[in-house]
């Protein structure tokens, strides 16, 4: 069923009875000529994009809950592509040209809105290190612009200007930089891929990894086995345990970072802004709450829940830099976990393992690279070759020394 | 209009009178009112609108379930919006506002969006809006979001004050109702250390409320009672207008006290809200039950409200519902309700009960129908009739409140906060909290318990029991209650048929029963899913209206129990909670300490202007009468260094004494150069790597004596440091015997340098200064003011020039700094900033942090050959081999000038091959550092460059796009004025 | 993460007084070869379940500890000091 304003204006007429189910709840086949781990946004976009660009679709989704019950349903729901370093960089804004193009792609309105992305700077060597990356990003195509701090402060009057313990000197702005209703990147994956003959299927997890001669040949799962092609994994938040069913160990390690929400108000701050003297974040929903978050709470963790010492320190951050947030009321907090990668940068690649794909570590950038990261691993798994943006994103750059450490923190994933 | 107050009764005091405005007119309570009682005893029923239809909306429940009466309170700064006006105590002068219409609250053109309602079902906006893609952005999201949100926020800073602070107990009681009162009191009793914590102005909870009696009592006498002698109990605590919001790992609760919320003009002493961190050894929760509403056409009206809440607000606030009232009830709980109204001689038109046998014995006036629901409700802003399903026939009814008493529904939140599931217990019809929490209980009404007796006794039951695990025993307590109504748990009600008008189940989000419907439909019928696309229980409430209705509608539609439906997630936080709570004193200036150094006054006394370095503030320049520019004045100062001499406070470098017999051995294995053969008395450069290879932090360490070394870190880095050689020394090596203290605080330290300092040191060094005696890298303790202070001397230099750092003991910095000012007055010394400083190292090719960026090696800022070949273990030894880090495509430093002097370039512009394409791929790497060069009369900088020394003499384009600068510039060797006196990787 | 760890040195104390490093893992003997330093720097288990990891008590006794921690529920289900045994294999 196609979505357009007729369609609603008709069913409307017809007391909306006439919808019909976004997508199937097919039972598993007993063969698929490729499986995908994981029904988060990651998995949803390298099912469509099998079908869309390679014409695969003998293709399962298996998902242990409900579509986009992971880190795709869980995150702030910022995009953007102001990444420093070649191996990153184009990869990031390939992921911001099929976001601007998602909704005519998928027929659903996942409300990807532009509203611009401001980094801040408190000091000189963060004023030059925006300097390096705006440039970097200019050198790539893409938008950049450095604010000195009356431009910052004539976009964002409302930051403390007057009595900051770290003053804003300045900001990198990305404008194309927004947000997405991360949901409805999900759910619209699905259903496209849905229509494309893809089976997704909810209620089904991987319990074990079965290899026949070294090589790969199925899953077992709560609901059987189930024979494939190709295994691709992208299973975020849980990406050592699944690698651990085939004996790999992963450069990754799984951190809680906790996201915020506060009551909904009428339209309070209209980009993006990120604090750069601590942690904070913040947007504003559609819907009028305030969308933030912070830093990870530095500990491994599988519980999607933290800790009141981040909370506090995210809420300290938010009223350093916003004074006025003082008086908003925070609503909920929530937890997702995050493969925490050795530098800080995702992996997608073959595994030595035959059949078996690899899409993991996406640290907490995981969401702005939905479309891009389902776009190259349906790529690589079709080809059998990484996409040119996703050249760098291998599994042995470690032990050959060829980190994409964009803030050269080294292997200690918790700073990342 | 007039006044629904009753002439008694209640925990009012009629004797205060408190004026307040809401829109702008005048009304007034009493003391002891809520926000909410005052205005429905002033007849002010329609109090806000809806989010999506804007429909009238008025107060619902009376507590901090409210999902309706959200008002804006305050002004200015204060300016509070989404105001729960059934949680806001009422003071005289309380200005609250209505939020969400436009231009009025009684005229709201937003209500013209429920016409179009057919097209606006759940989950409308993800089939449209996409044509024309730019639109979105510019047209469709404006609208949306103006439409949405609730209240406006203040753009002002708060000028109250708010602090945190930790409390620890046995016990930690969460509720102050029956079962939490008889809980406090046993387990105060008992001796135990107690925390009892109510979110509501009066302990009592529901025994406020209640028409009962205790002990011969009426009820809130008897919580009075409780509450008197908790306050003579010595180890008990009580914590009013005290919200606990969520439970966290340790079995410490997070808890906000409302402390001057109640007042028109907080006192500055005290803060407004305070946050508490309670870890507790155990806790109960008896937080109760929430009750359900009904679902019927219309059951949003104005007028229609929740059963306890028509009873809180006549029996504990003295304000009559309505003139003409009906009851709708599932179970016995609407009894007591009928039995208070008749009491307090309201009309009481009818008890619609859905059960064709009623339980109960009620002997009162109305009009009982049995085996009736309602249908629908009609009225605009305010309720005029229902529409009954009685018989198989309808019949119509003239009401103007309605009470809906749908059952109970525990308050399980916080016991689900760390990752447990509700469990569903069919004969309660509820979710239950998990079983076998560990550190807590659950007492009351929260386990489906029903009834006073059975609250109290739970309570005192369940306290006794920890006090046991405690190891106090606690004694009984029992308590006879008169007219308690035990109402057994009944099935929802959930027959819709005959429905009409709309039947909504989140009020505030404006979800209605077609909407779950329609989820059900297109595929999202789980529950997270559900609540996902139709934004039920997302609102301010979280649901605690909602979630029990739309669980039990989605078990009907896939006809299963609400069991295999399950609920959502139970986050923090119970209630919202301020930014402003969670933040505490940690504002503004205080947002993160200040570290000043010893020098701080000296640099003060001198000029200085200061800059934010991490958490210290360091001298930057230090401007003279007559500069028109910190330009000026750092060129000078770069100037007089090379000229004479400067003395620059460098007391935020971190220091270090590493002592023990193996000290030299550790500091081998932790330098990637040689340490063990550094003679006595002399300072040695030295890199740290991390164990990847890269380079971590860089610093001098001087060899005092034998076993005794002092070593200083980066100023960035200096905590980190200390972290690593105590990793090092305590975890990898245990067996060296080494020791280490961070002296950074303990000396305040001086960089001397330039020709004249020499000189100028001697005059206060007691000890031979000459080339001979001190000569290039000497560090030595000395005797200063002819043996009145000892210091430690270092000759090494971070400037190239001649020059010394000398450590004093911190409380002598800024006299030493004095006196050297003083005696180099001669010599034409004068104060220098770290912008100076920056220079300085740039001309000579000198590294920082802004070098060795977490992604450099020794070889790739020029110093591999400091890499030991020799020795068989250091930190970062074995992935400094990995095939990447000798890459010849890796960035390596070099030096980079404008072609042109008069031309100049930025740290961050990238460099480009002359006049190839900008691009990616054609990126040669980055400037680092920049800075003028008074000497060399250009601008020049340090940059990491592919190929690095190969390439020097090349032209190349300094490109920085973003400012749209492009310097035409030569890569050179990074050590621009040639080396003299060595320094930094000497 | 568990608010409160119980330093054998302090007692018990709150989170924020301890630093959190990673994975306790024995440090490689230097003339390991290649392979069991990657492994070590850069490769981890990373369990569902209880995990050893090295916190630093830097705001109290500054000592160096092994944390016996569950990832899944963030209880701390030991703590040790980490100088009391070999971190280096061979």
């Amino acid at each position: 069923m196609r979505y357009s304003a007729l369609s609603i204006f008709l069913n409307g007429l017809r007391g909306n009875t006439g919808w019909t189910s976004a997508w199937h709840f097919p039972e598993p086949r007993p063969h698929y000529d490729v499986i995908i781990v994981g029904g988060g946004g990651h998995g949803l976009a390298t099912a469509y994009y099998l079908a869309r660009e390679h014409g695969i679709t003998n293709v399962a989704v298996l998902e242990k809950g409900y579509v986009g019950s992971g880190n795709v349903g869980r995150n702030t729901t910022i995009i953007r592509s102001n990444y420093l370093l070649p191996g990153n960089n184009p990869f990031y804004e390939l992921s911001l040209k099929l976001w601007e193009g998602l909704e005519k792609d998928l027929n659903y309105n996942a409300m990807v809105s532009q509203r611009g992305v401001i980094n801040l700077s408190h000091n000189d060597s963060q004023y030059a290190a925006q300097m390096r990356r705006g440039n970097a990003m200019r050198l790539h195509g893409v938008d950049a612009e450095l604010l000195d701090r009356e431009q910052v402060r004539s976009m964002l009057p409302y930051l403390d200007f007057d009595n900051a313990r770290f003053p804003v000197l300045g900001g990198l702005l990305q404008r194309r930089g927004g947000t997405v209703r991360h949901d409805a990147v999900a759910w619209g994956y699905a259903r496209a891929a849905d229509q494309r003959g893809v089976d997704v299927v909810q209620n089904c997890e991987v319990t074990g990894i079965r290899r026949e001669n070294g090589r790969v040949v199925g899953v077992e799962t709560t609901r059987g086995f189930i024979g494939c092609g190709k295994l691709a994994l992208a299973a975020a938040g849980n990406s050592s345990r699944v690698a651990a069913m085939a004996d790999l160990k992963l450069p990754i390690e799984s951190h809680v970072l906790q996201a915020f929400v506060s009551e909904g108000l009428k339209p309070f701050i209209d980009c993006v802004v990120i604090f750069g003297a601590g942690h904070f974040y913040v947007s504003q929903s559609d819907k009028g709450g305030l969308v933030f978050g912070g830093d990870i709470d530095g500990y491994n963790s599988y519980a999607q829940r933290g800790n009141l010492a981040t909370v506090e320190h995210v809420a300290e951050a938010g009223v350093a830099l916003i004074p006025a947030l003082s008086r908003v009321r925070v609503l909920r907090s929530w937890g997702g976990i995050m493969d925490m990668t050795m530098d800080g940068s995702p992996i997608i690649d073959r595994t030595p393992i035959d059949n078996l794909y690899l899409n993991a570590g996406w640290c907490y950038g995981g969401f702005k690279a939905t479309p891009a990261s389902g776009y190259c691993f349906a790529h690589l798994i079709a080809r059998g070759e990484p996409h040119p943006t996703t050249r760098e994103m291998r599994l042995d750059r470690f032990e050959r020394g060829y980190a994409i450490d964009e803030r050269g923190l080294g292997a200690q994933p918790n700073l990342h | 209009m007039s006044s629904y107050r009753l002439s008694a009764g209640g925990l009012i005091d009629r004797a205060t009178s408190l004026s307040f405005t809401f829109d702008g007119r005048d009304y007034a309570g009493h003391d002891g009112d809520t926000l909410a009682s005052a205005l429905l005893a002033n007849g002010r029923r329609l109090v806000g609108r809806s989010f999506k239809y804007h429909r009238p909306r008025g107060i619902v429940a009376a507590g901090s379930a409210e999902p309706n009466a959200l008002v804006t309170i305050g002004r200015g700064g204060r300016t509070e919006p989404n105001t729960r006006a059934t949680m806001q105590e009422l003071y005289a002068g309380l200005e609250a506002r209505s939020q969400n219409r436009w231009p009025s609250l009684d005229f709201d053109l937003g209500s013209l969006n429920g016409l179009f309602s057919p097209f606006l079902g759940a989950g409308f906006y993800y089939k449209t809006f996409m044509w024309p893609g730019a639109l979105w952005e510019k047209l469709y999201e404006p609208l949306i979001r103006r439409a949405a949100g609730l209240g406006q926020a203040t753009r002002e800073a708060d000028p109250d004050r708010y602090e945190k602070t930790w409390a620890h107990c046995d016990l930690l009681v969460v509720g102050s109702g029956p079962a939490g009162l008889t809980a406090a009191l046993t387990a105060g009793r008992a001796g135990l250390r107690v925390i009892l914590a109510d979110e509501q102005f009066a302990f009592g909870g529901s025994l406020l409320s209640e028409s009962a009696r205790i002990d011969g009592m009426a009820a809130p006498d008897y919580a009075a009672r409780c509450v008197e002698e908790l306050r003579s109990l010595p180890s008990v605590r009580l914590l009013s207008r005290t919200t606990v919001i969520g439970w966290y790992d340790s079995n410490v609760f997070g808890a906000v006290e409302r402390a001057q919320k109640h007042v028109a003009m907080p006192k500055g002493h005290r803060p407004l809200e305070r946050f508490w961190r309670i870890a507790a050894k155990h806790a109960l929760l008896a937080t109760g039950a929430e009750e359900r509403p009904l679902l019927f056409g219309g059951n949003d009206i104005p007028g229609v409200m929740l059963a306890g809440a028509m009873r809180s607000y006549l029996n504990r606030y003295g304000v009559a519902p309505g003139r003409r009232v009906a009851i709708a009830t599932t179970n016995d709980s609407g009894y007591a309700l009928a039995r208070d109204l008749e009491r307090a001689g309201v009309d009481l038109v009818a008890i619609i009960d859905s059960r064709t046998q009623p339980t109960i014995s009620y002997h009162g006036r109305a009009r009982v129908m049995s085996g009736a629901r309602v249908t629908d409700a009609r009225g605009g802003k305010s309720l005029s009739g229902l529409t009954v399903a009685v018989g198989g026939r309808s019949e119509t009814l003239a009401v103007d409140a309605l009470a809906m008493a749908g059952g109970f529904s525990p308050i399980i939140h916080l016991a689900c906060h760390r990752g447990g599931k509700p469990v569903w217990a069919e004969e309660k019809h509820a979710f239950l909290a998990p079983q076998d929490l560990d550190g807590v209980t659950l007492a009351g009404s929260v386990t489906g318990a029903a009834g006073i007796a059975a609250c109290l006794a739970d309570g005192a039951a369940q306290a006794r029991t920890v006090a046991a695990a405690l190891g106090k025993k606690a004694a009984h307590i029992r308590a006879d209650v008169e007219d308690d109504v035990v109402a057994a748990p009944q099935p929802p009600l959930f027959s819709l048929s005959g429905v009409k008008g709309k039947a909504f189940v989140d009020f505030q989000n404006d979800v209605h029963v077609a909407d779950l419907g329609l989820a059900v439909r297109e595929g999202f019928g789980h529950v997270e899913l559900a609540k996902r696309y139709t934004t039920t229980g997302m609102a301010t409430d979280q649901g605690k209206l909602s979630n029990a209705n739309a669980i039990s509608l989605l078990a009907q539609a896939h006809g299963v129990s609400p069991a295999e439906v399950g609920t959502t997630t139970f986050r923090p936080f119970y209630t919202p909670v301020s930014f402003g709570a969670l933040t505490g004193a940690a504002r503004g200036k205080h947002f993160q300490p200040v570290r000043k150094s010893p020098l701080h006054e000296w640099a003060a006394k001198n000029g200085a202007v200061f800059v934010e370095a991490g958490l210290w503030y360091r001298s930057s320049w230090f401007p003279r009468t007559g500069e028109t520019g910190w330009r000026e004045s750092v060129d000078r100062e770069v100037l007089t260094v090379r000229a004479a001499a400067g003395l620059c406070d460098v007391s935020t470098l971190g220091k270090i004494e590493i002592s023990g017999r193996d000290a030299a051995t550790f500091l081998d294995r932790v330098y990637c150069n040689g340490f063990a053969k550094l003679p006595v008395g002399k300072a040695r450069y030295g890199l740290m790597l991390r164990e990847d290879g890269m380079i971590y932090d860089d610093g001098t360490t001087s060899r005092l004596s034998e076993n005794r070394y002092f070593m200083t870190t980066t100023t960035a880095y200096a905590a980190g440091v200390m972290s690593h050689l105590e990793f090092c020394a305590q975890v990898l090596w245990p067996d060296l015997d080494v020791q280490m203290a961070s002296v950074t605080d303990q000396w305040a330290q001086l960089a001397i340098a330039g020709p004249q300092s020499r000189a100028i040191l001697q005059k206060i060094v007691d000890e031979e200064l000459s080339e001979e005696a001190f000569g290039f890298l000497a560090a030595r303790e000395v005797s200063l003011f002819g043996g009145r202070l000892n210091g430690l001397l270092f000759r090494i230099s971070f400037s190239g020039e001649l020059a010394y750092e000398l450590a004093v003991p911190a409380g002598y910095g800024e006299s030493v700094a004095d006196a050297l000012m003083a005696v180099g007055e001669a010599h034409g010394i004068c104060a220098y900033g770290v912008e100076a400083l920056n220079v300085l190292r740039i001309e000579k090719g000198f590294v920082t942090h802004s070098e060795i960026n977490g992604t450099v090696t020794p070889a790739d800022i020029g110093l591999g050959r400091m890499v030991s070949r020799t020795k068989t273990d250091f930190i970062g030894k074995a992935m400094l081999a990995r095939e990447g880090l000798s890459d010849p495509v890796r960035l390596k430093l070099v030096g980079v000038m404008p072609l042109d002097p008069a031309a100049s370039f930025q740290p961050g512009s990238h460099i480009l091959r002359e006049g190839e394409e900008a691009t990616l791929e054609n990126d040669q790497g980055y400037a680092t550092s920049a800075g003028y060069s008074p000497h060399l009369k250009s601008t020049i900088g340090l940059a990491l460059v592919v190929g690095g020394a190969e390439r020097h003499g090349e032209q190349v384009m300094i490109w920085n796009n973003l400012r749209q600068q492009y310097t035409p510039g030569r890569i050179c060797d990074p050590v621009f004025l040639s080396a003299a006196k060595g320094g930094q990787g000497a | 993460m568990a608010s409160l760890i119980s330093c054998p040195h302090c007692g018990i104390r709150p989170k924020e007084e301890y630093a959190i490093k990673g994975a306790a893992l024995p440090r490689p003997a230097p003339d390991a070869p290649r392979s069991v330093w990657f492994d070590h720097v850069f490769l981890r288990d990373n369990p569902r379940g209880p995990y050893e990891e090295y916190w630093h008590h830097a705001g109290g006794c500054r000592r160096w500890l092994i944390v016996t921690r569950d990832t899944a529920t963030h209880e701390v289900l030991a703590c040790r000091d980490a100088g009391a045994e070999p971190a280096v294999t061979a």
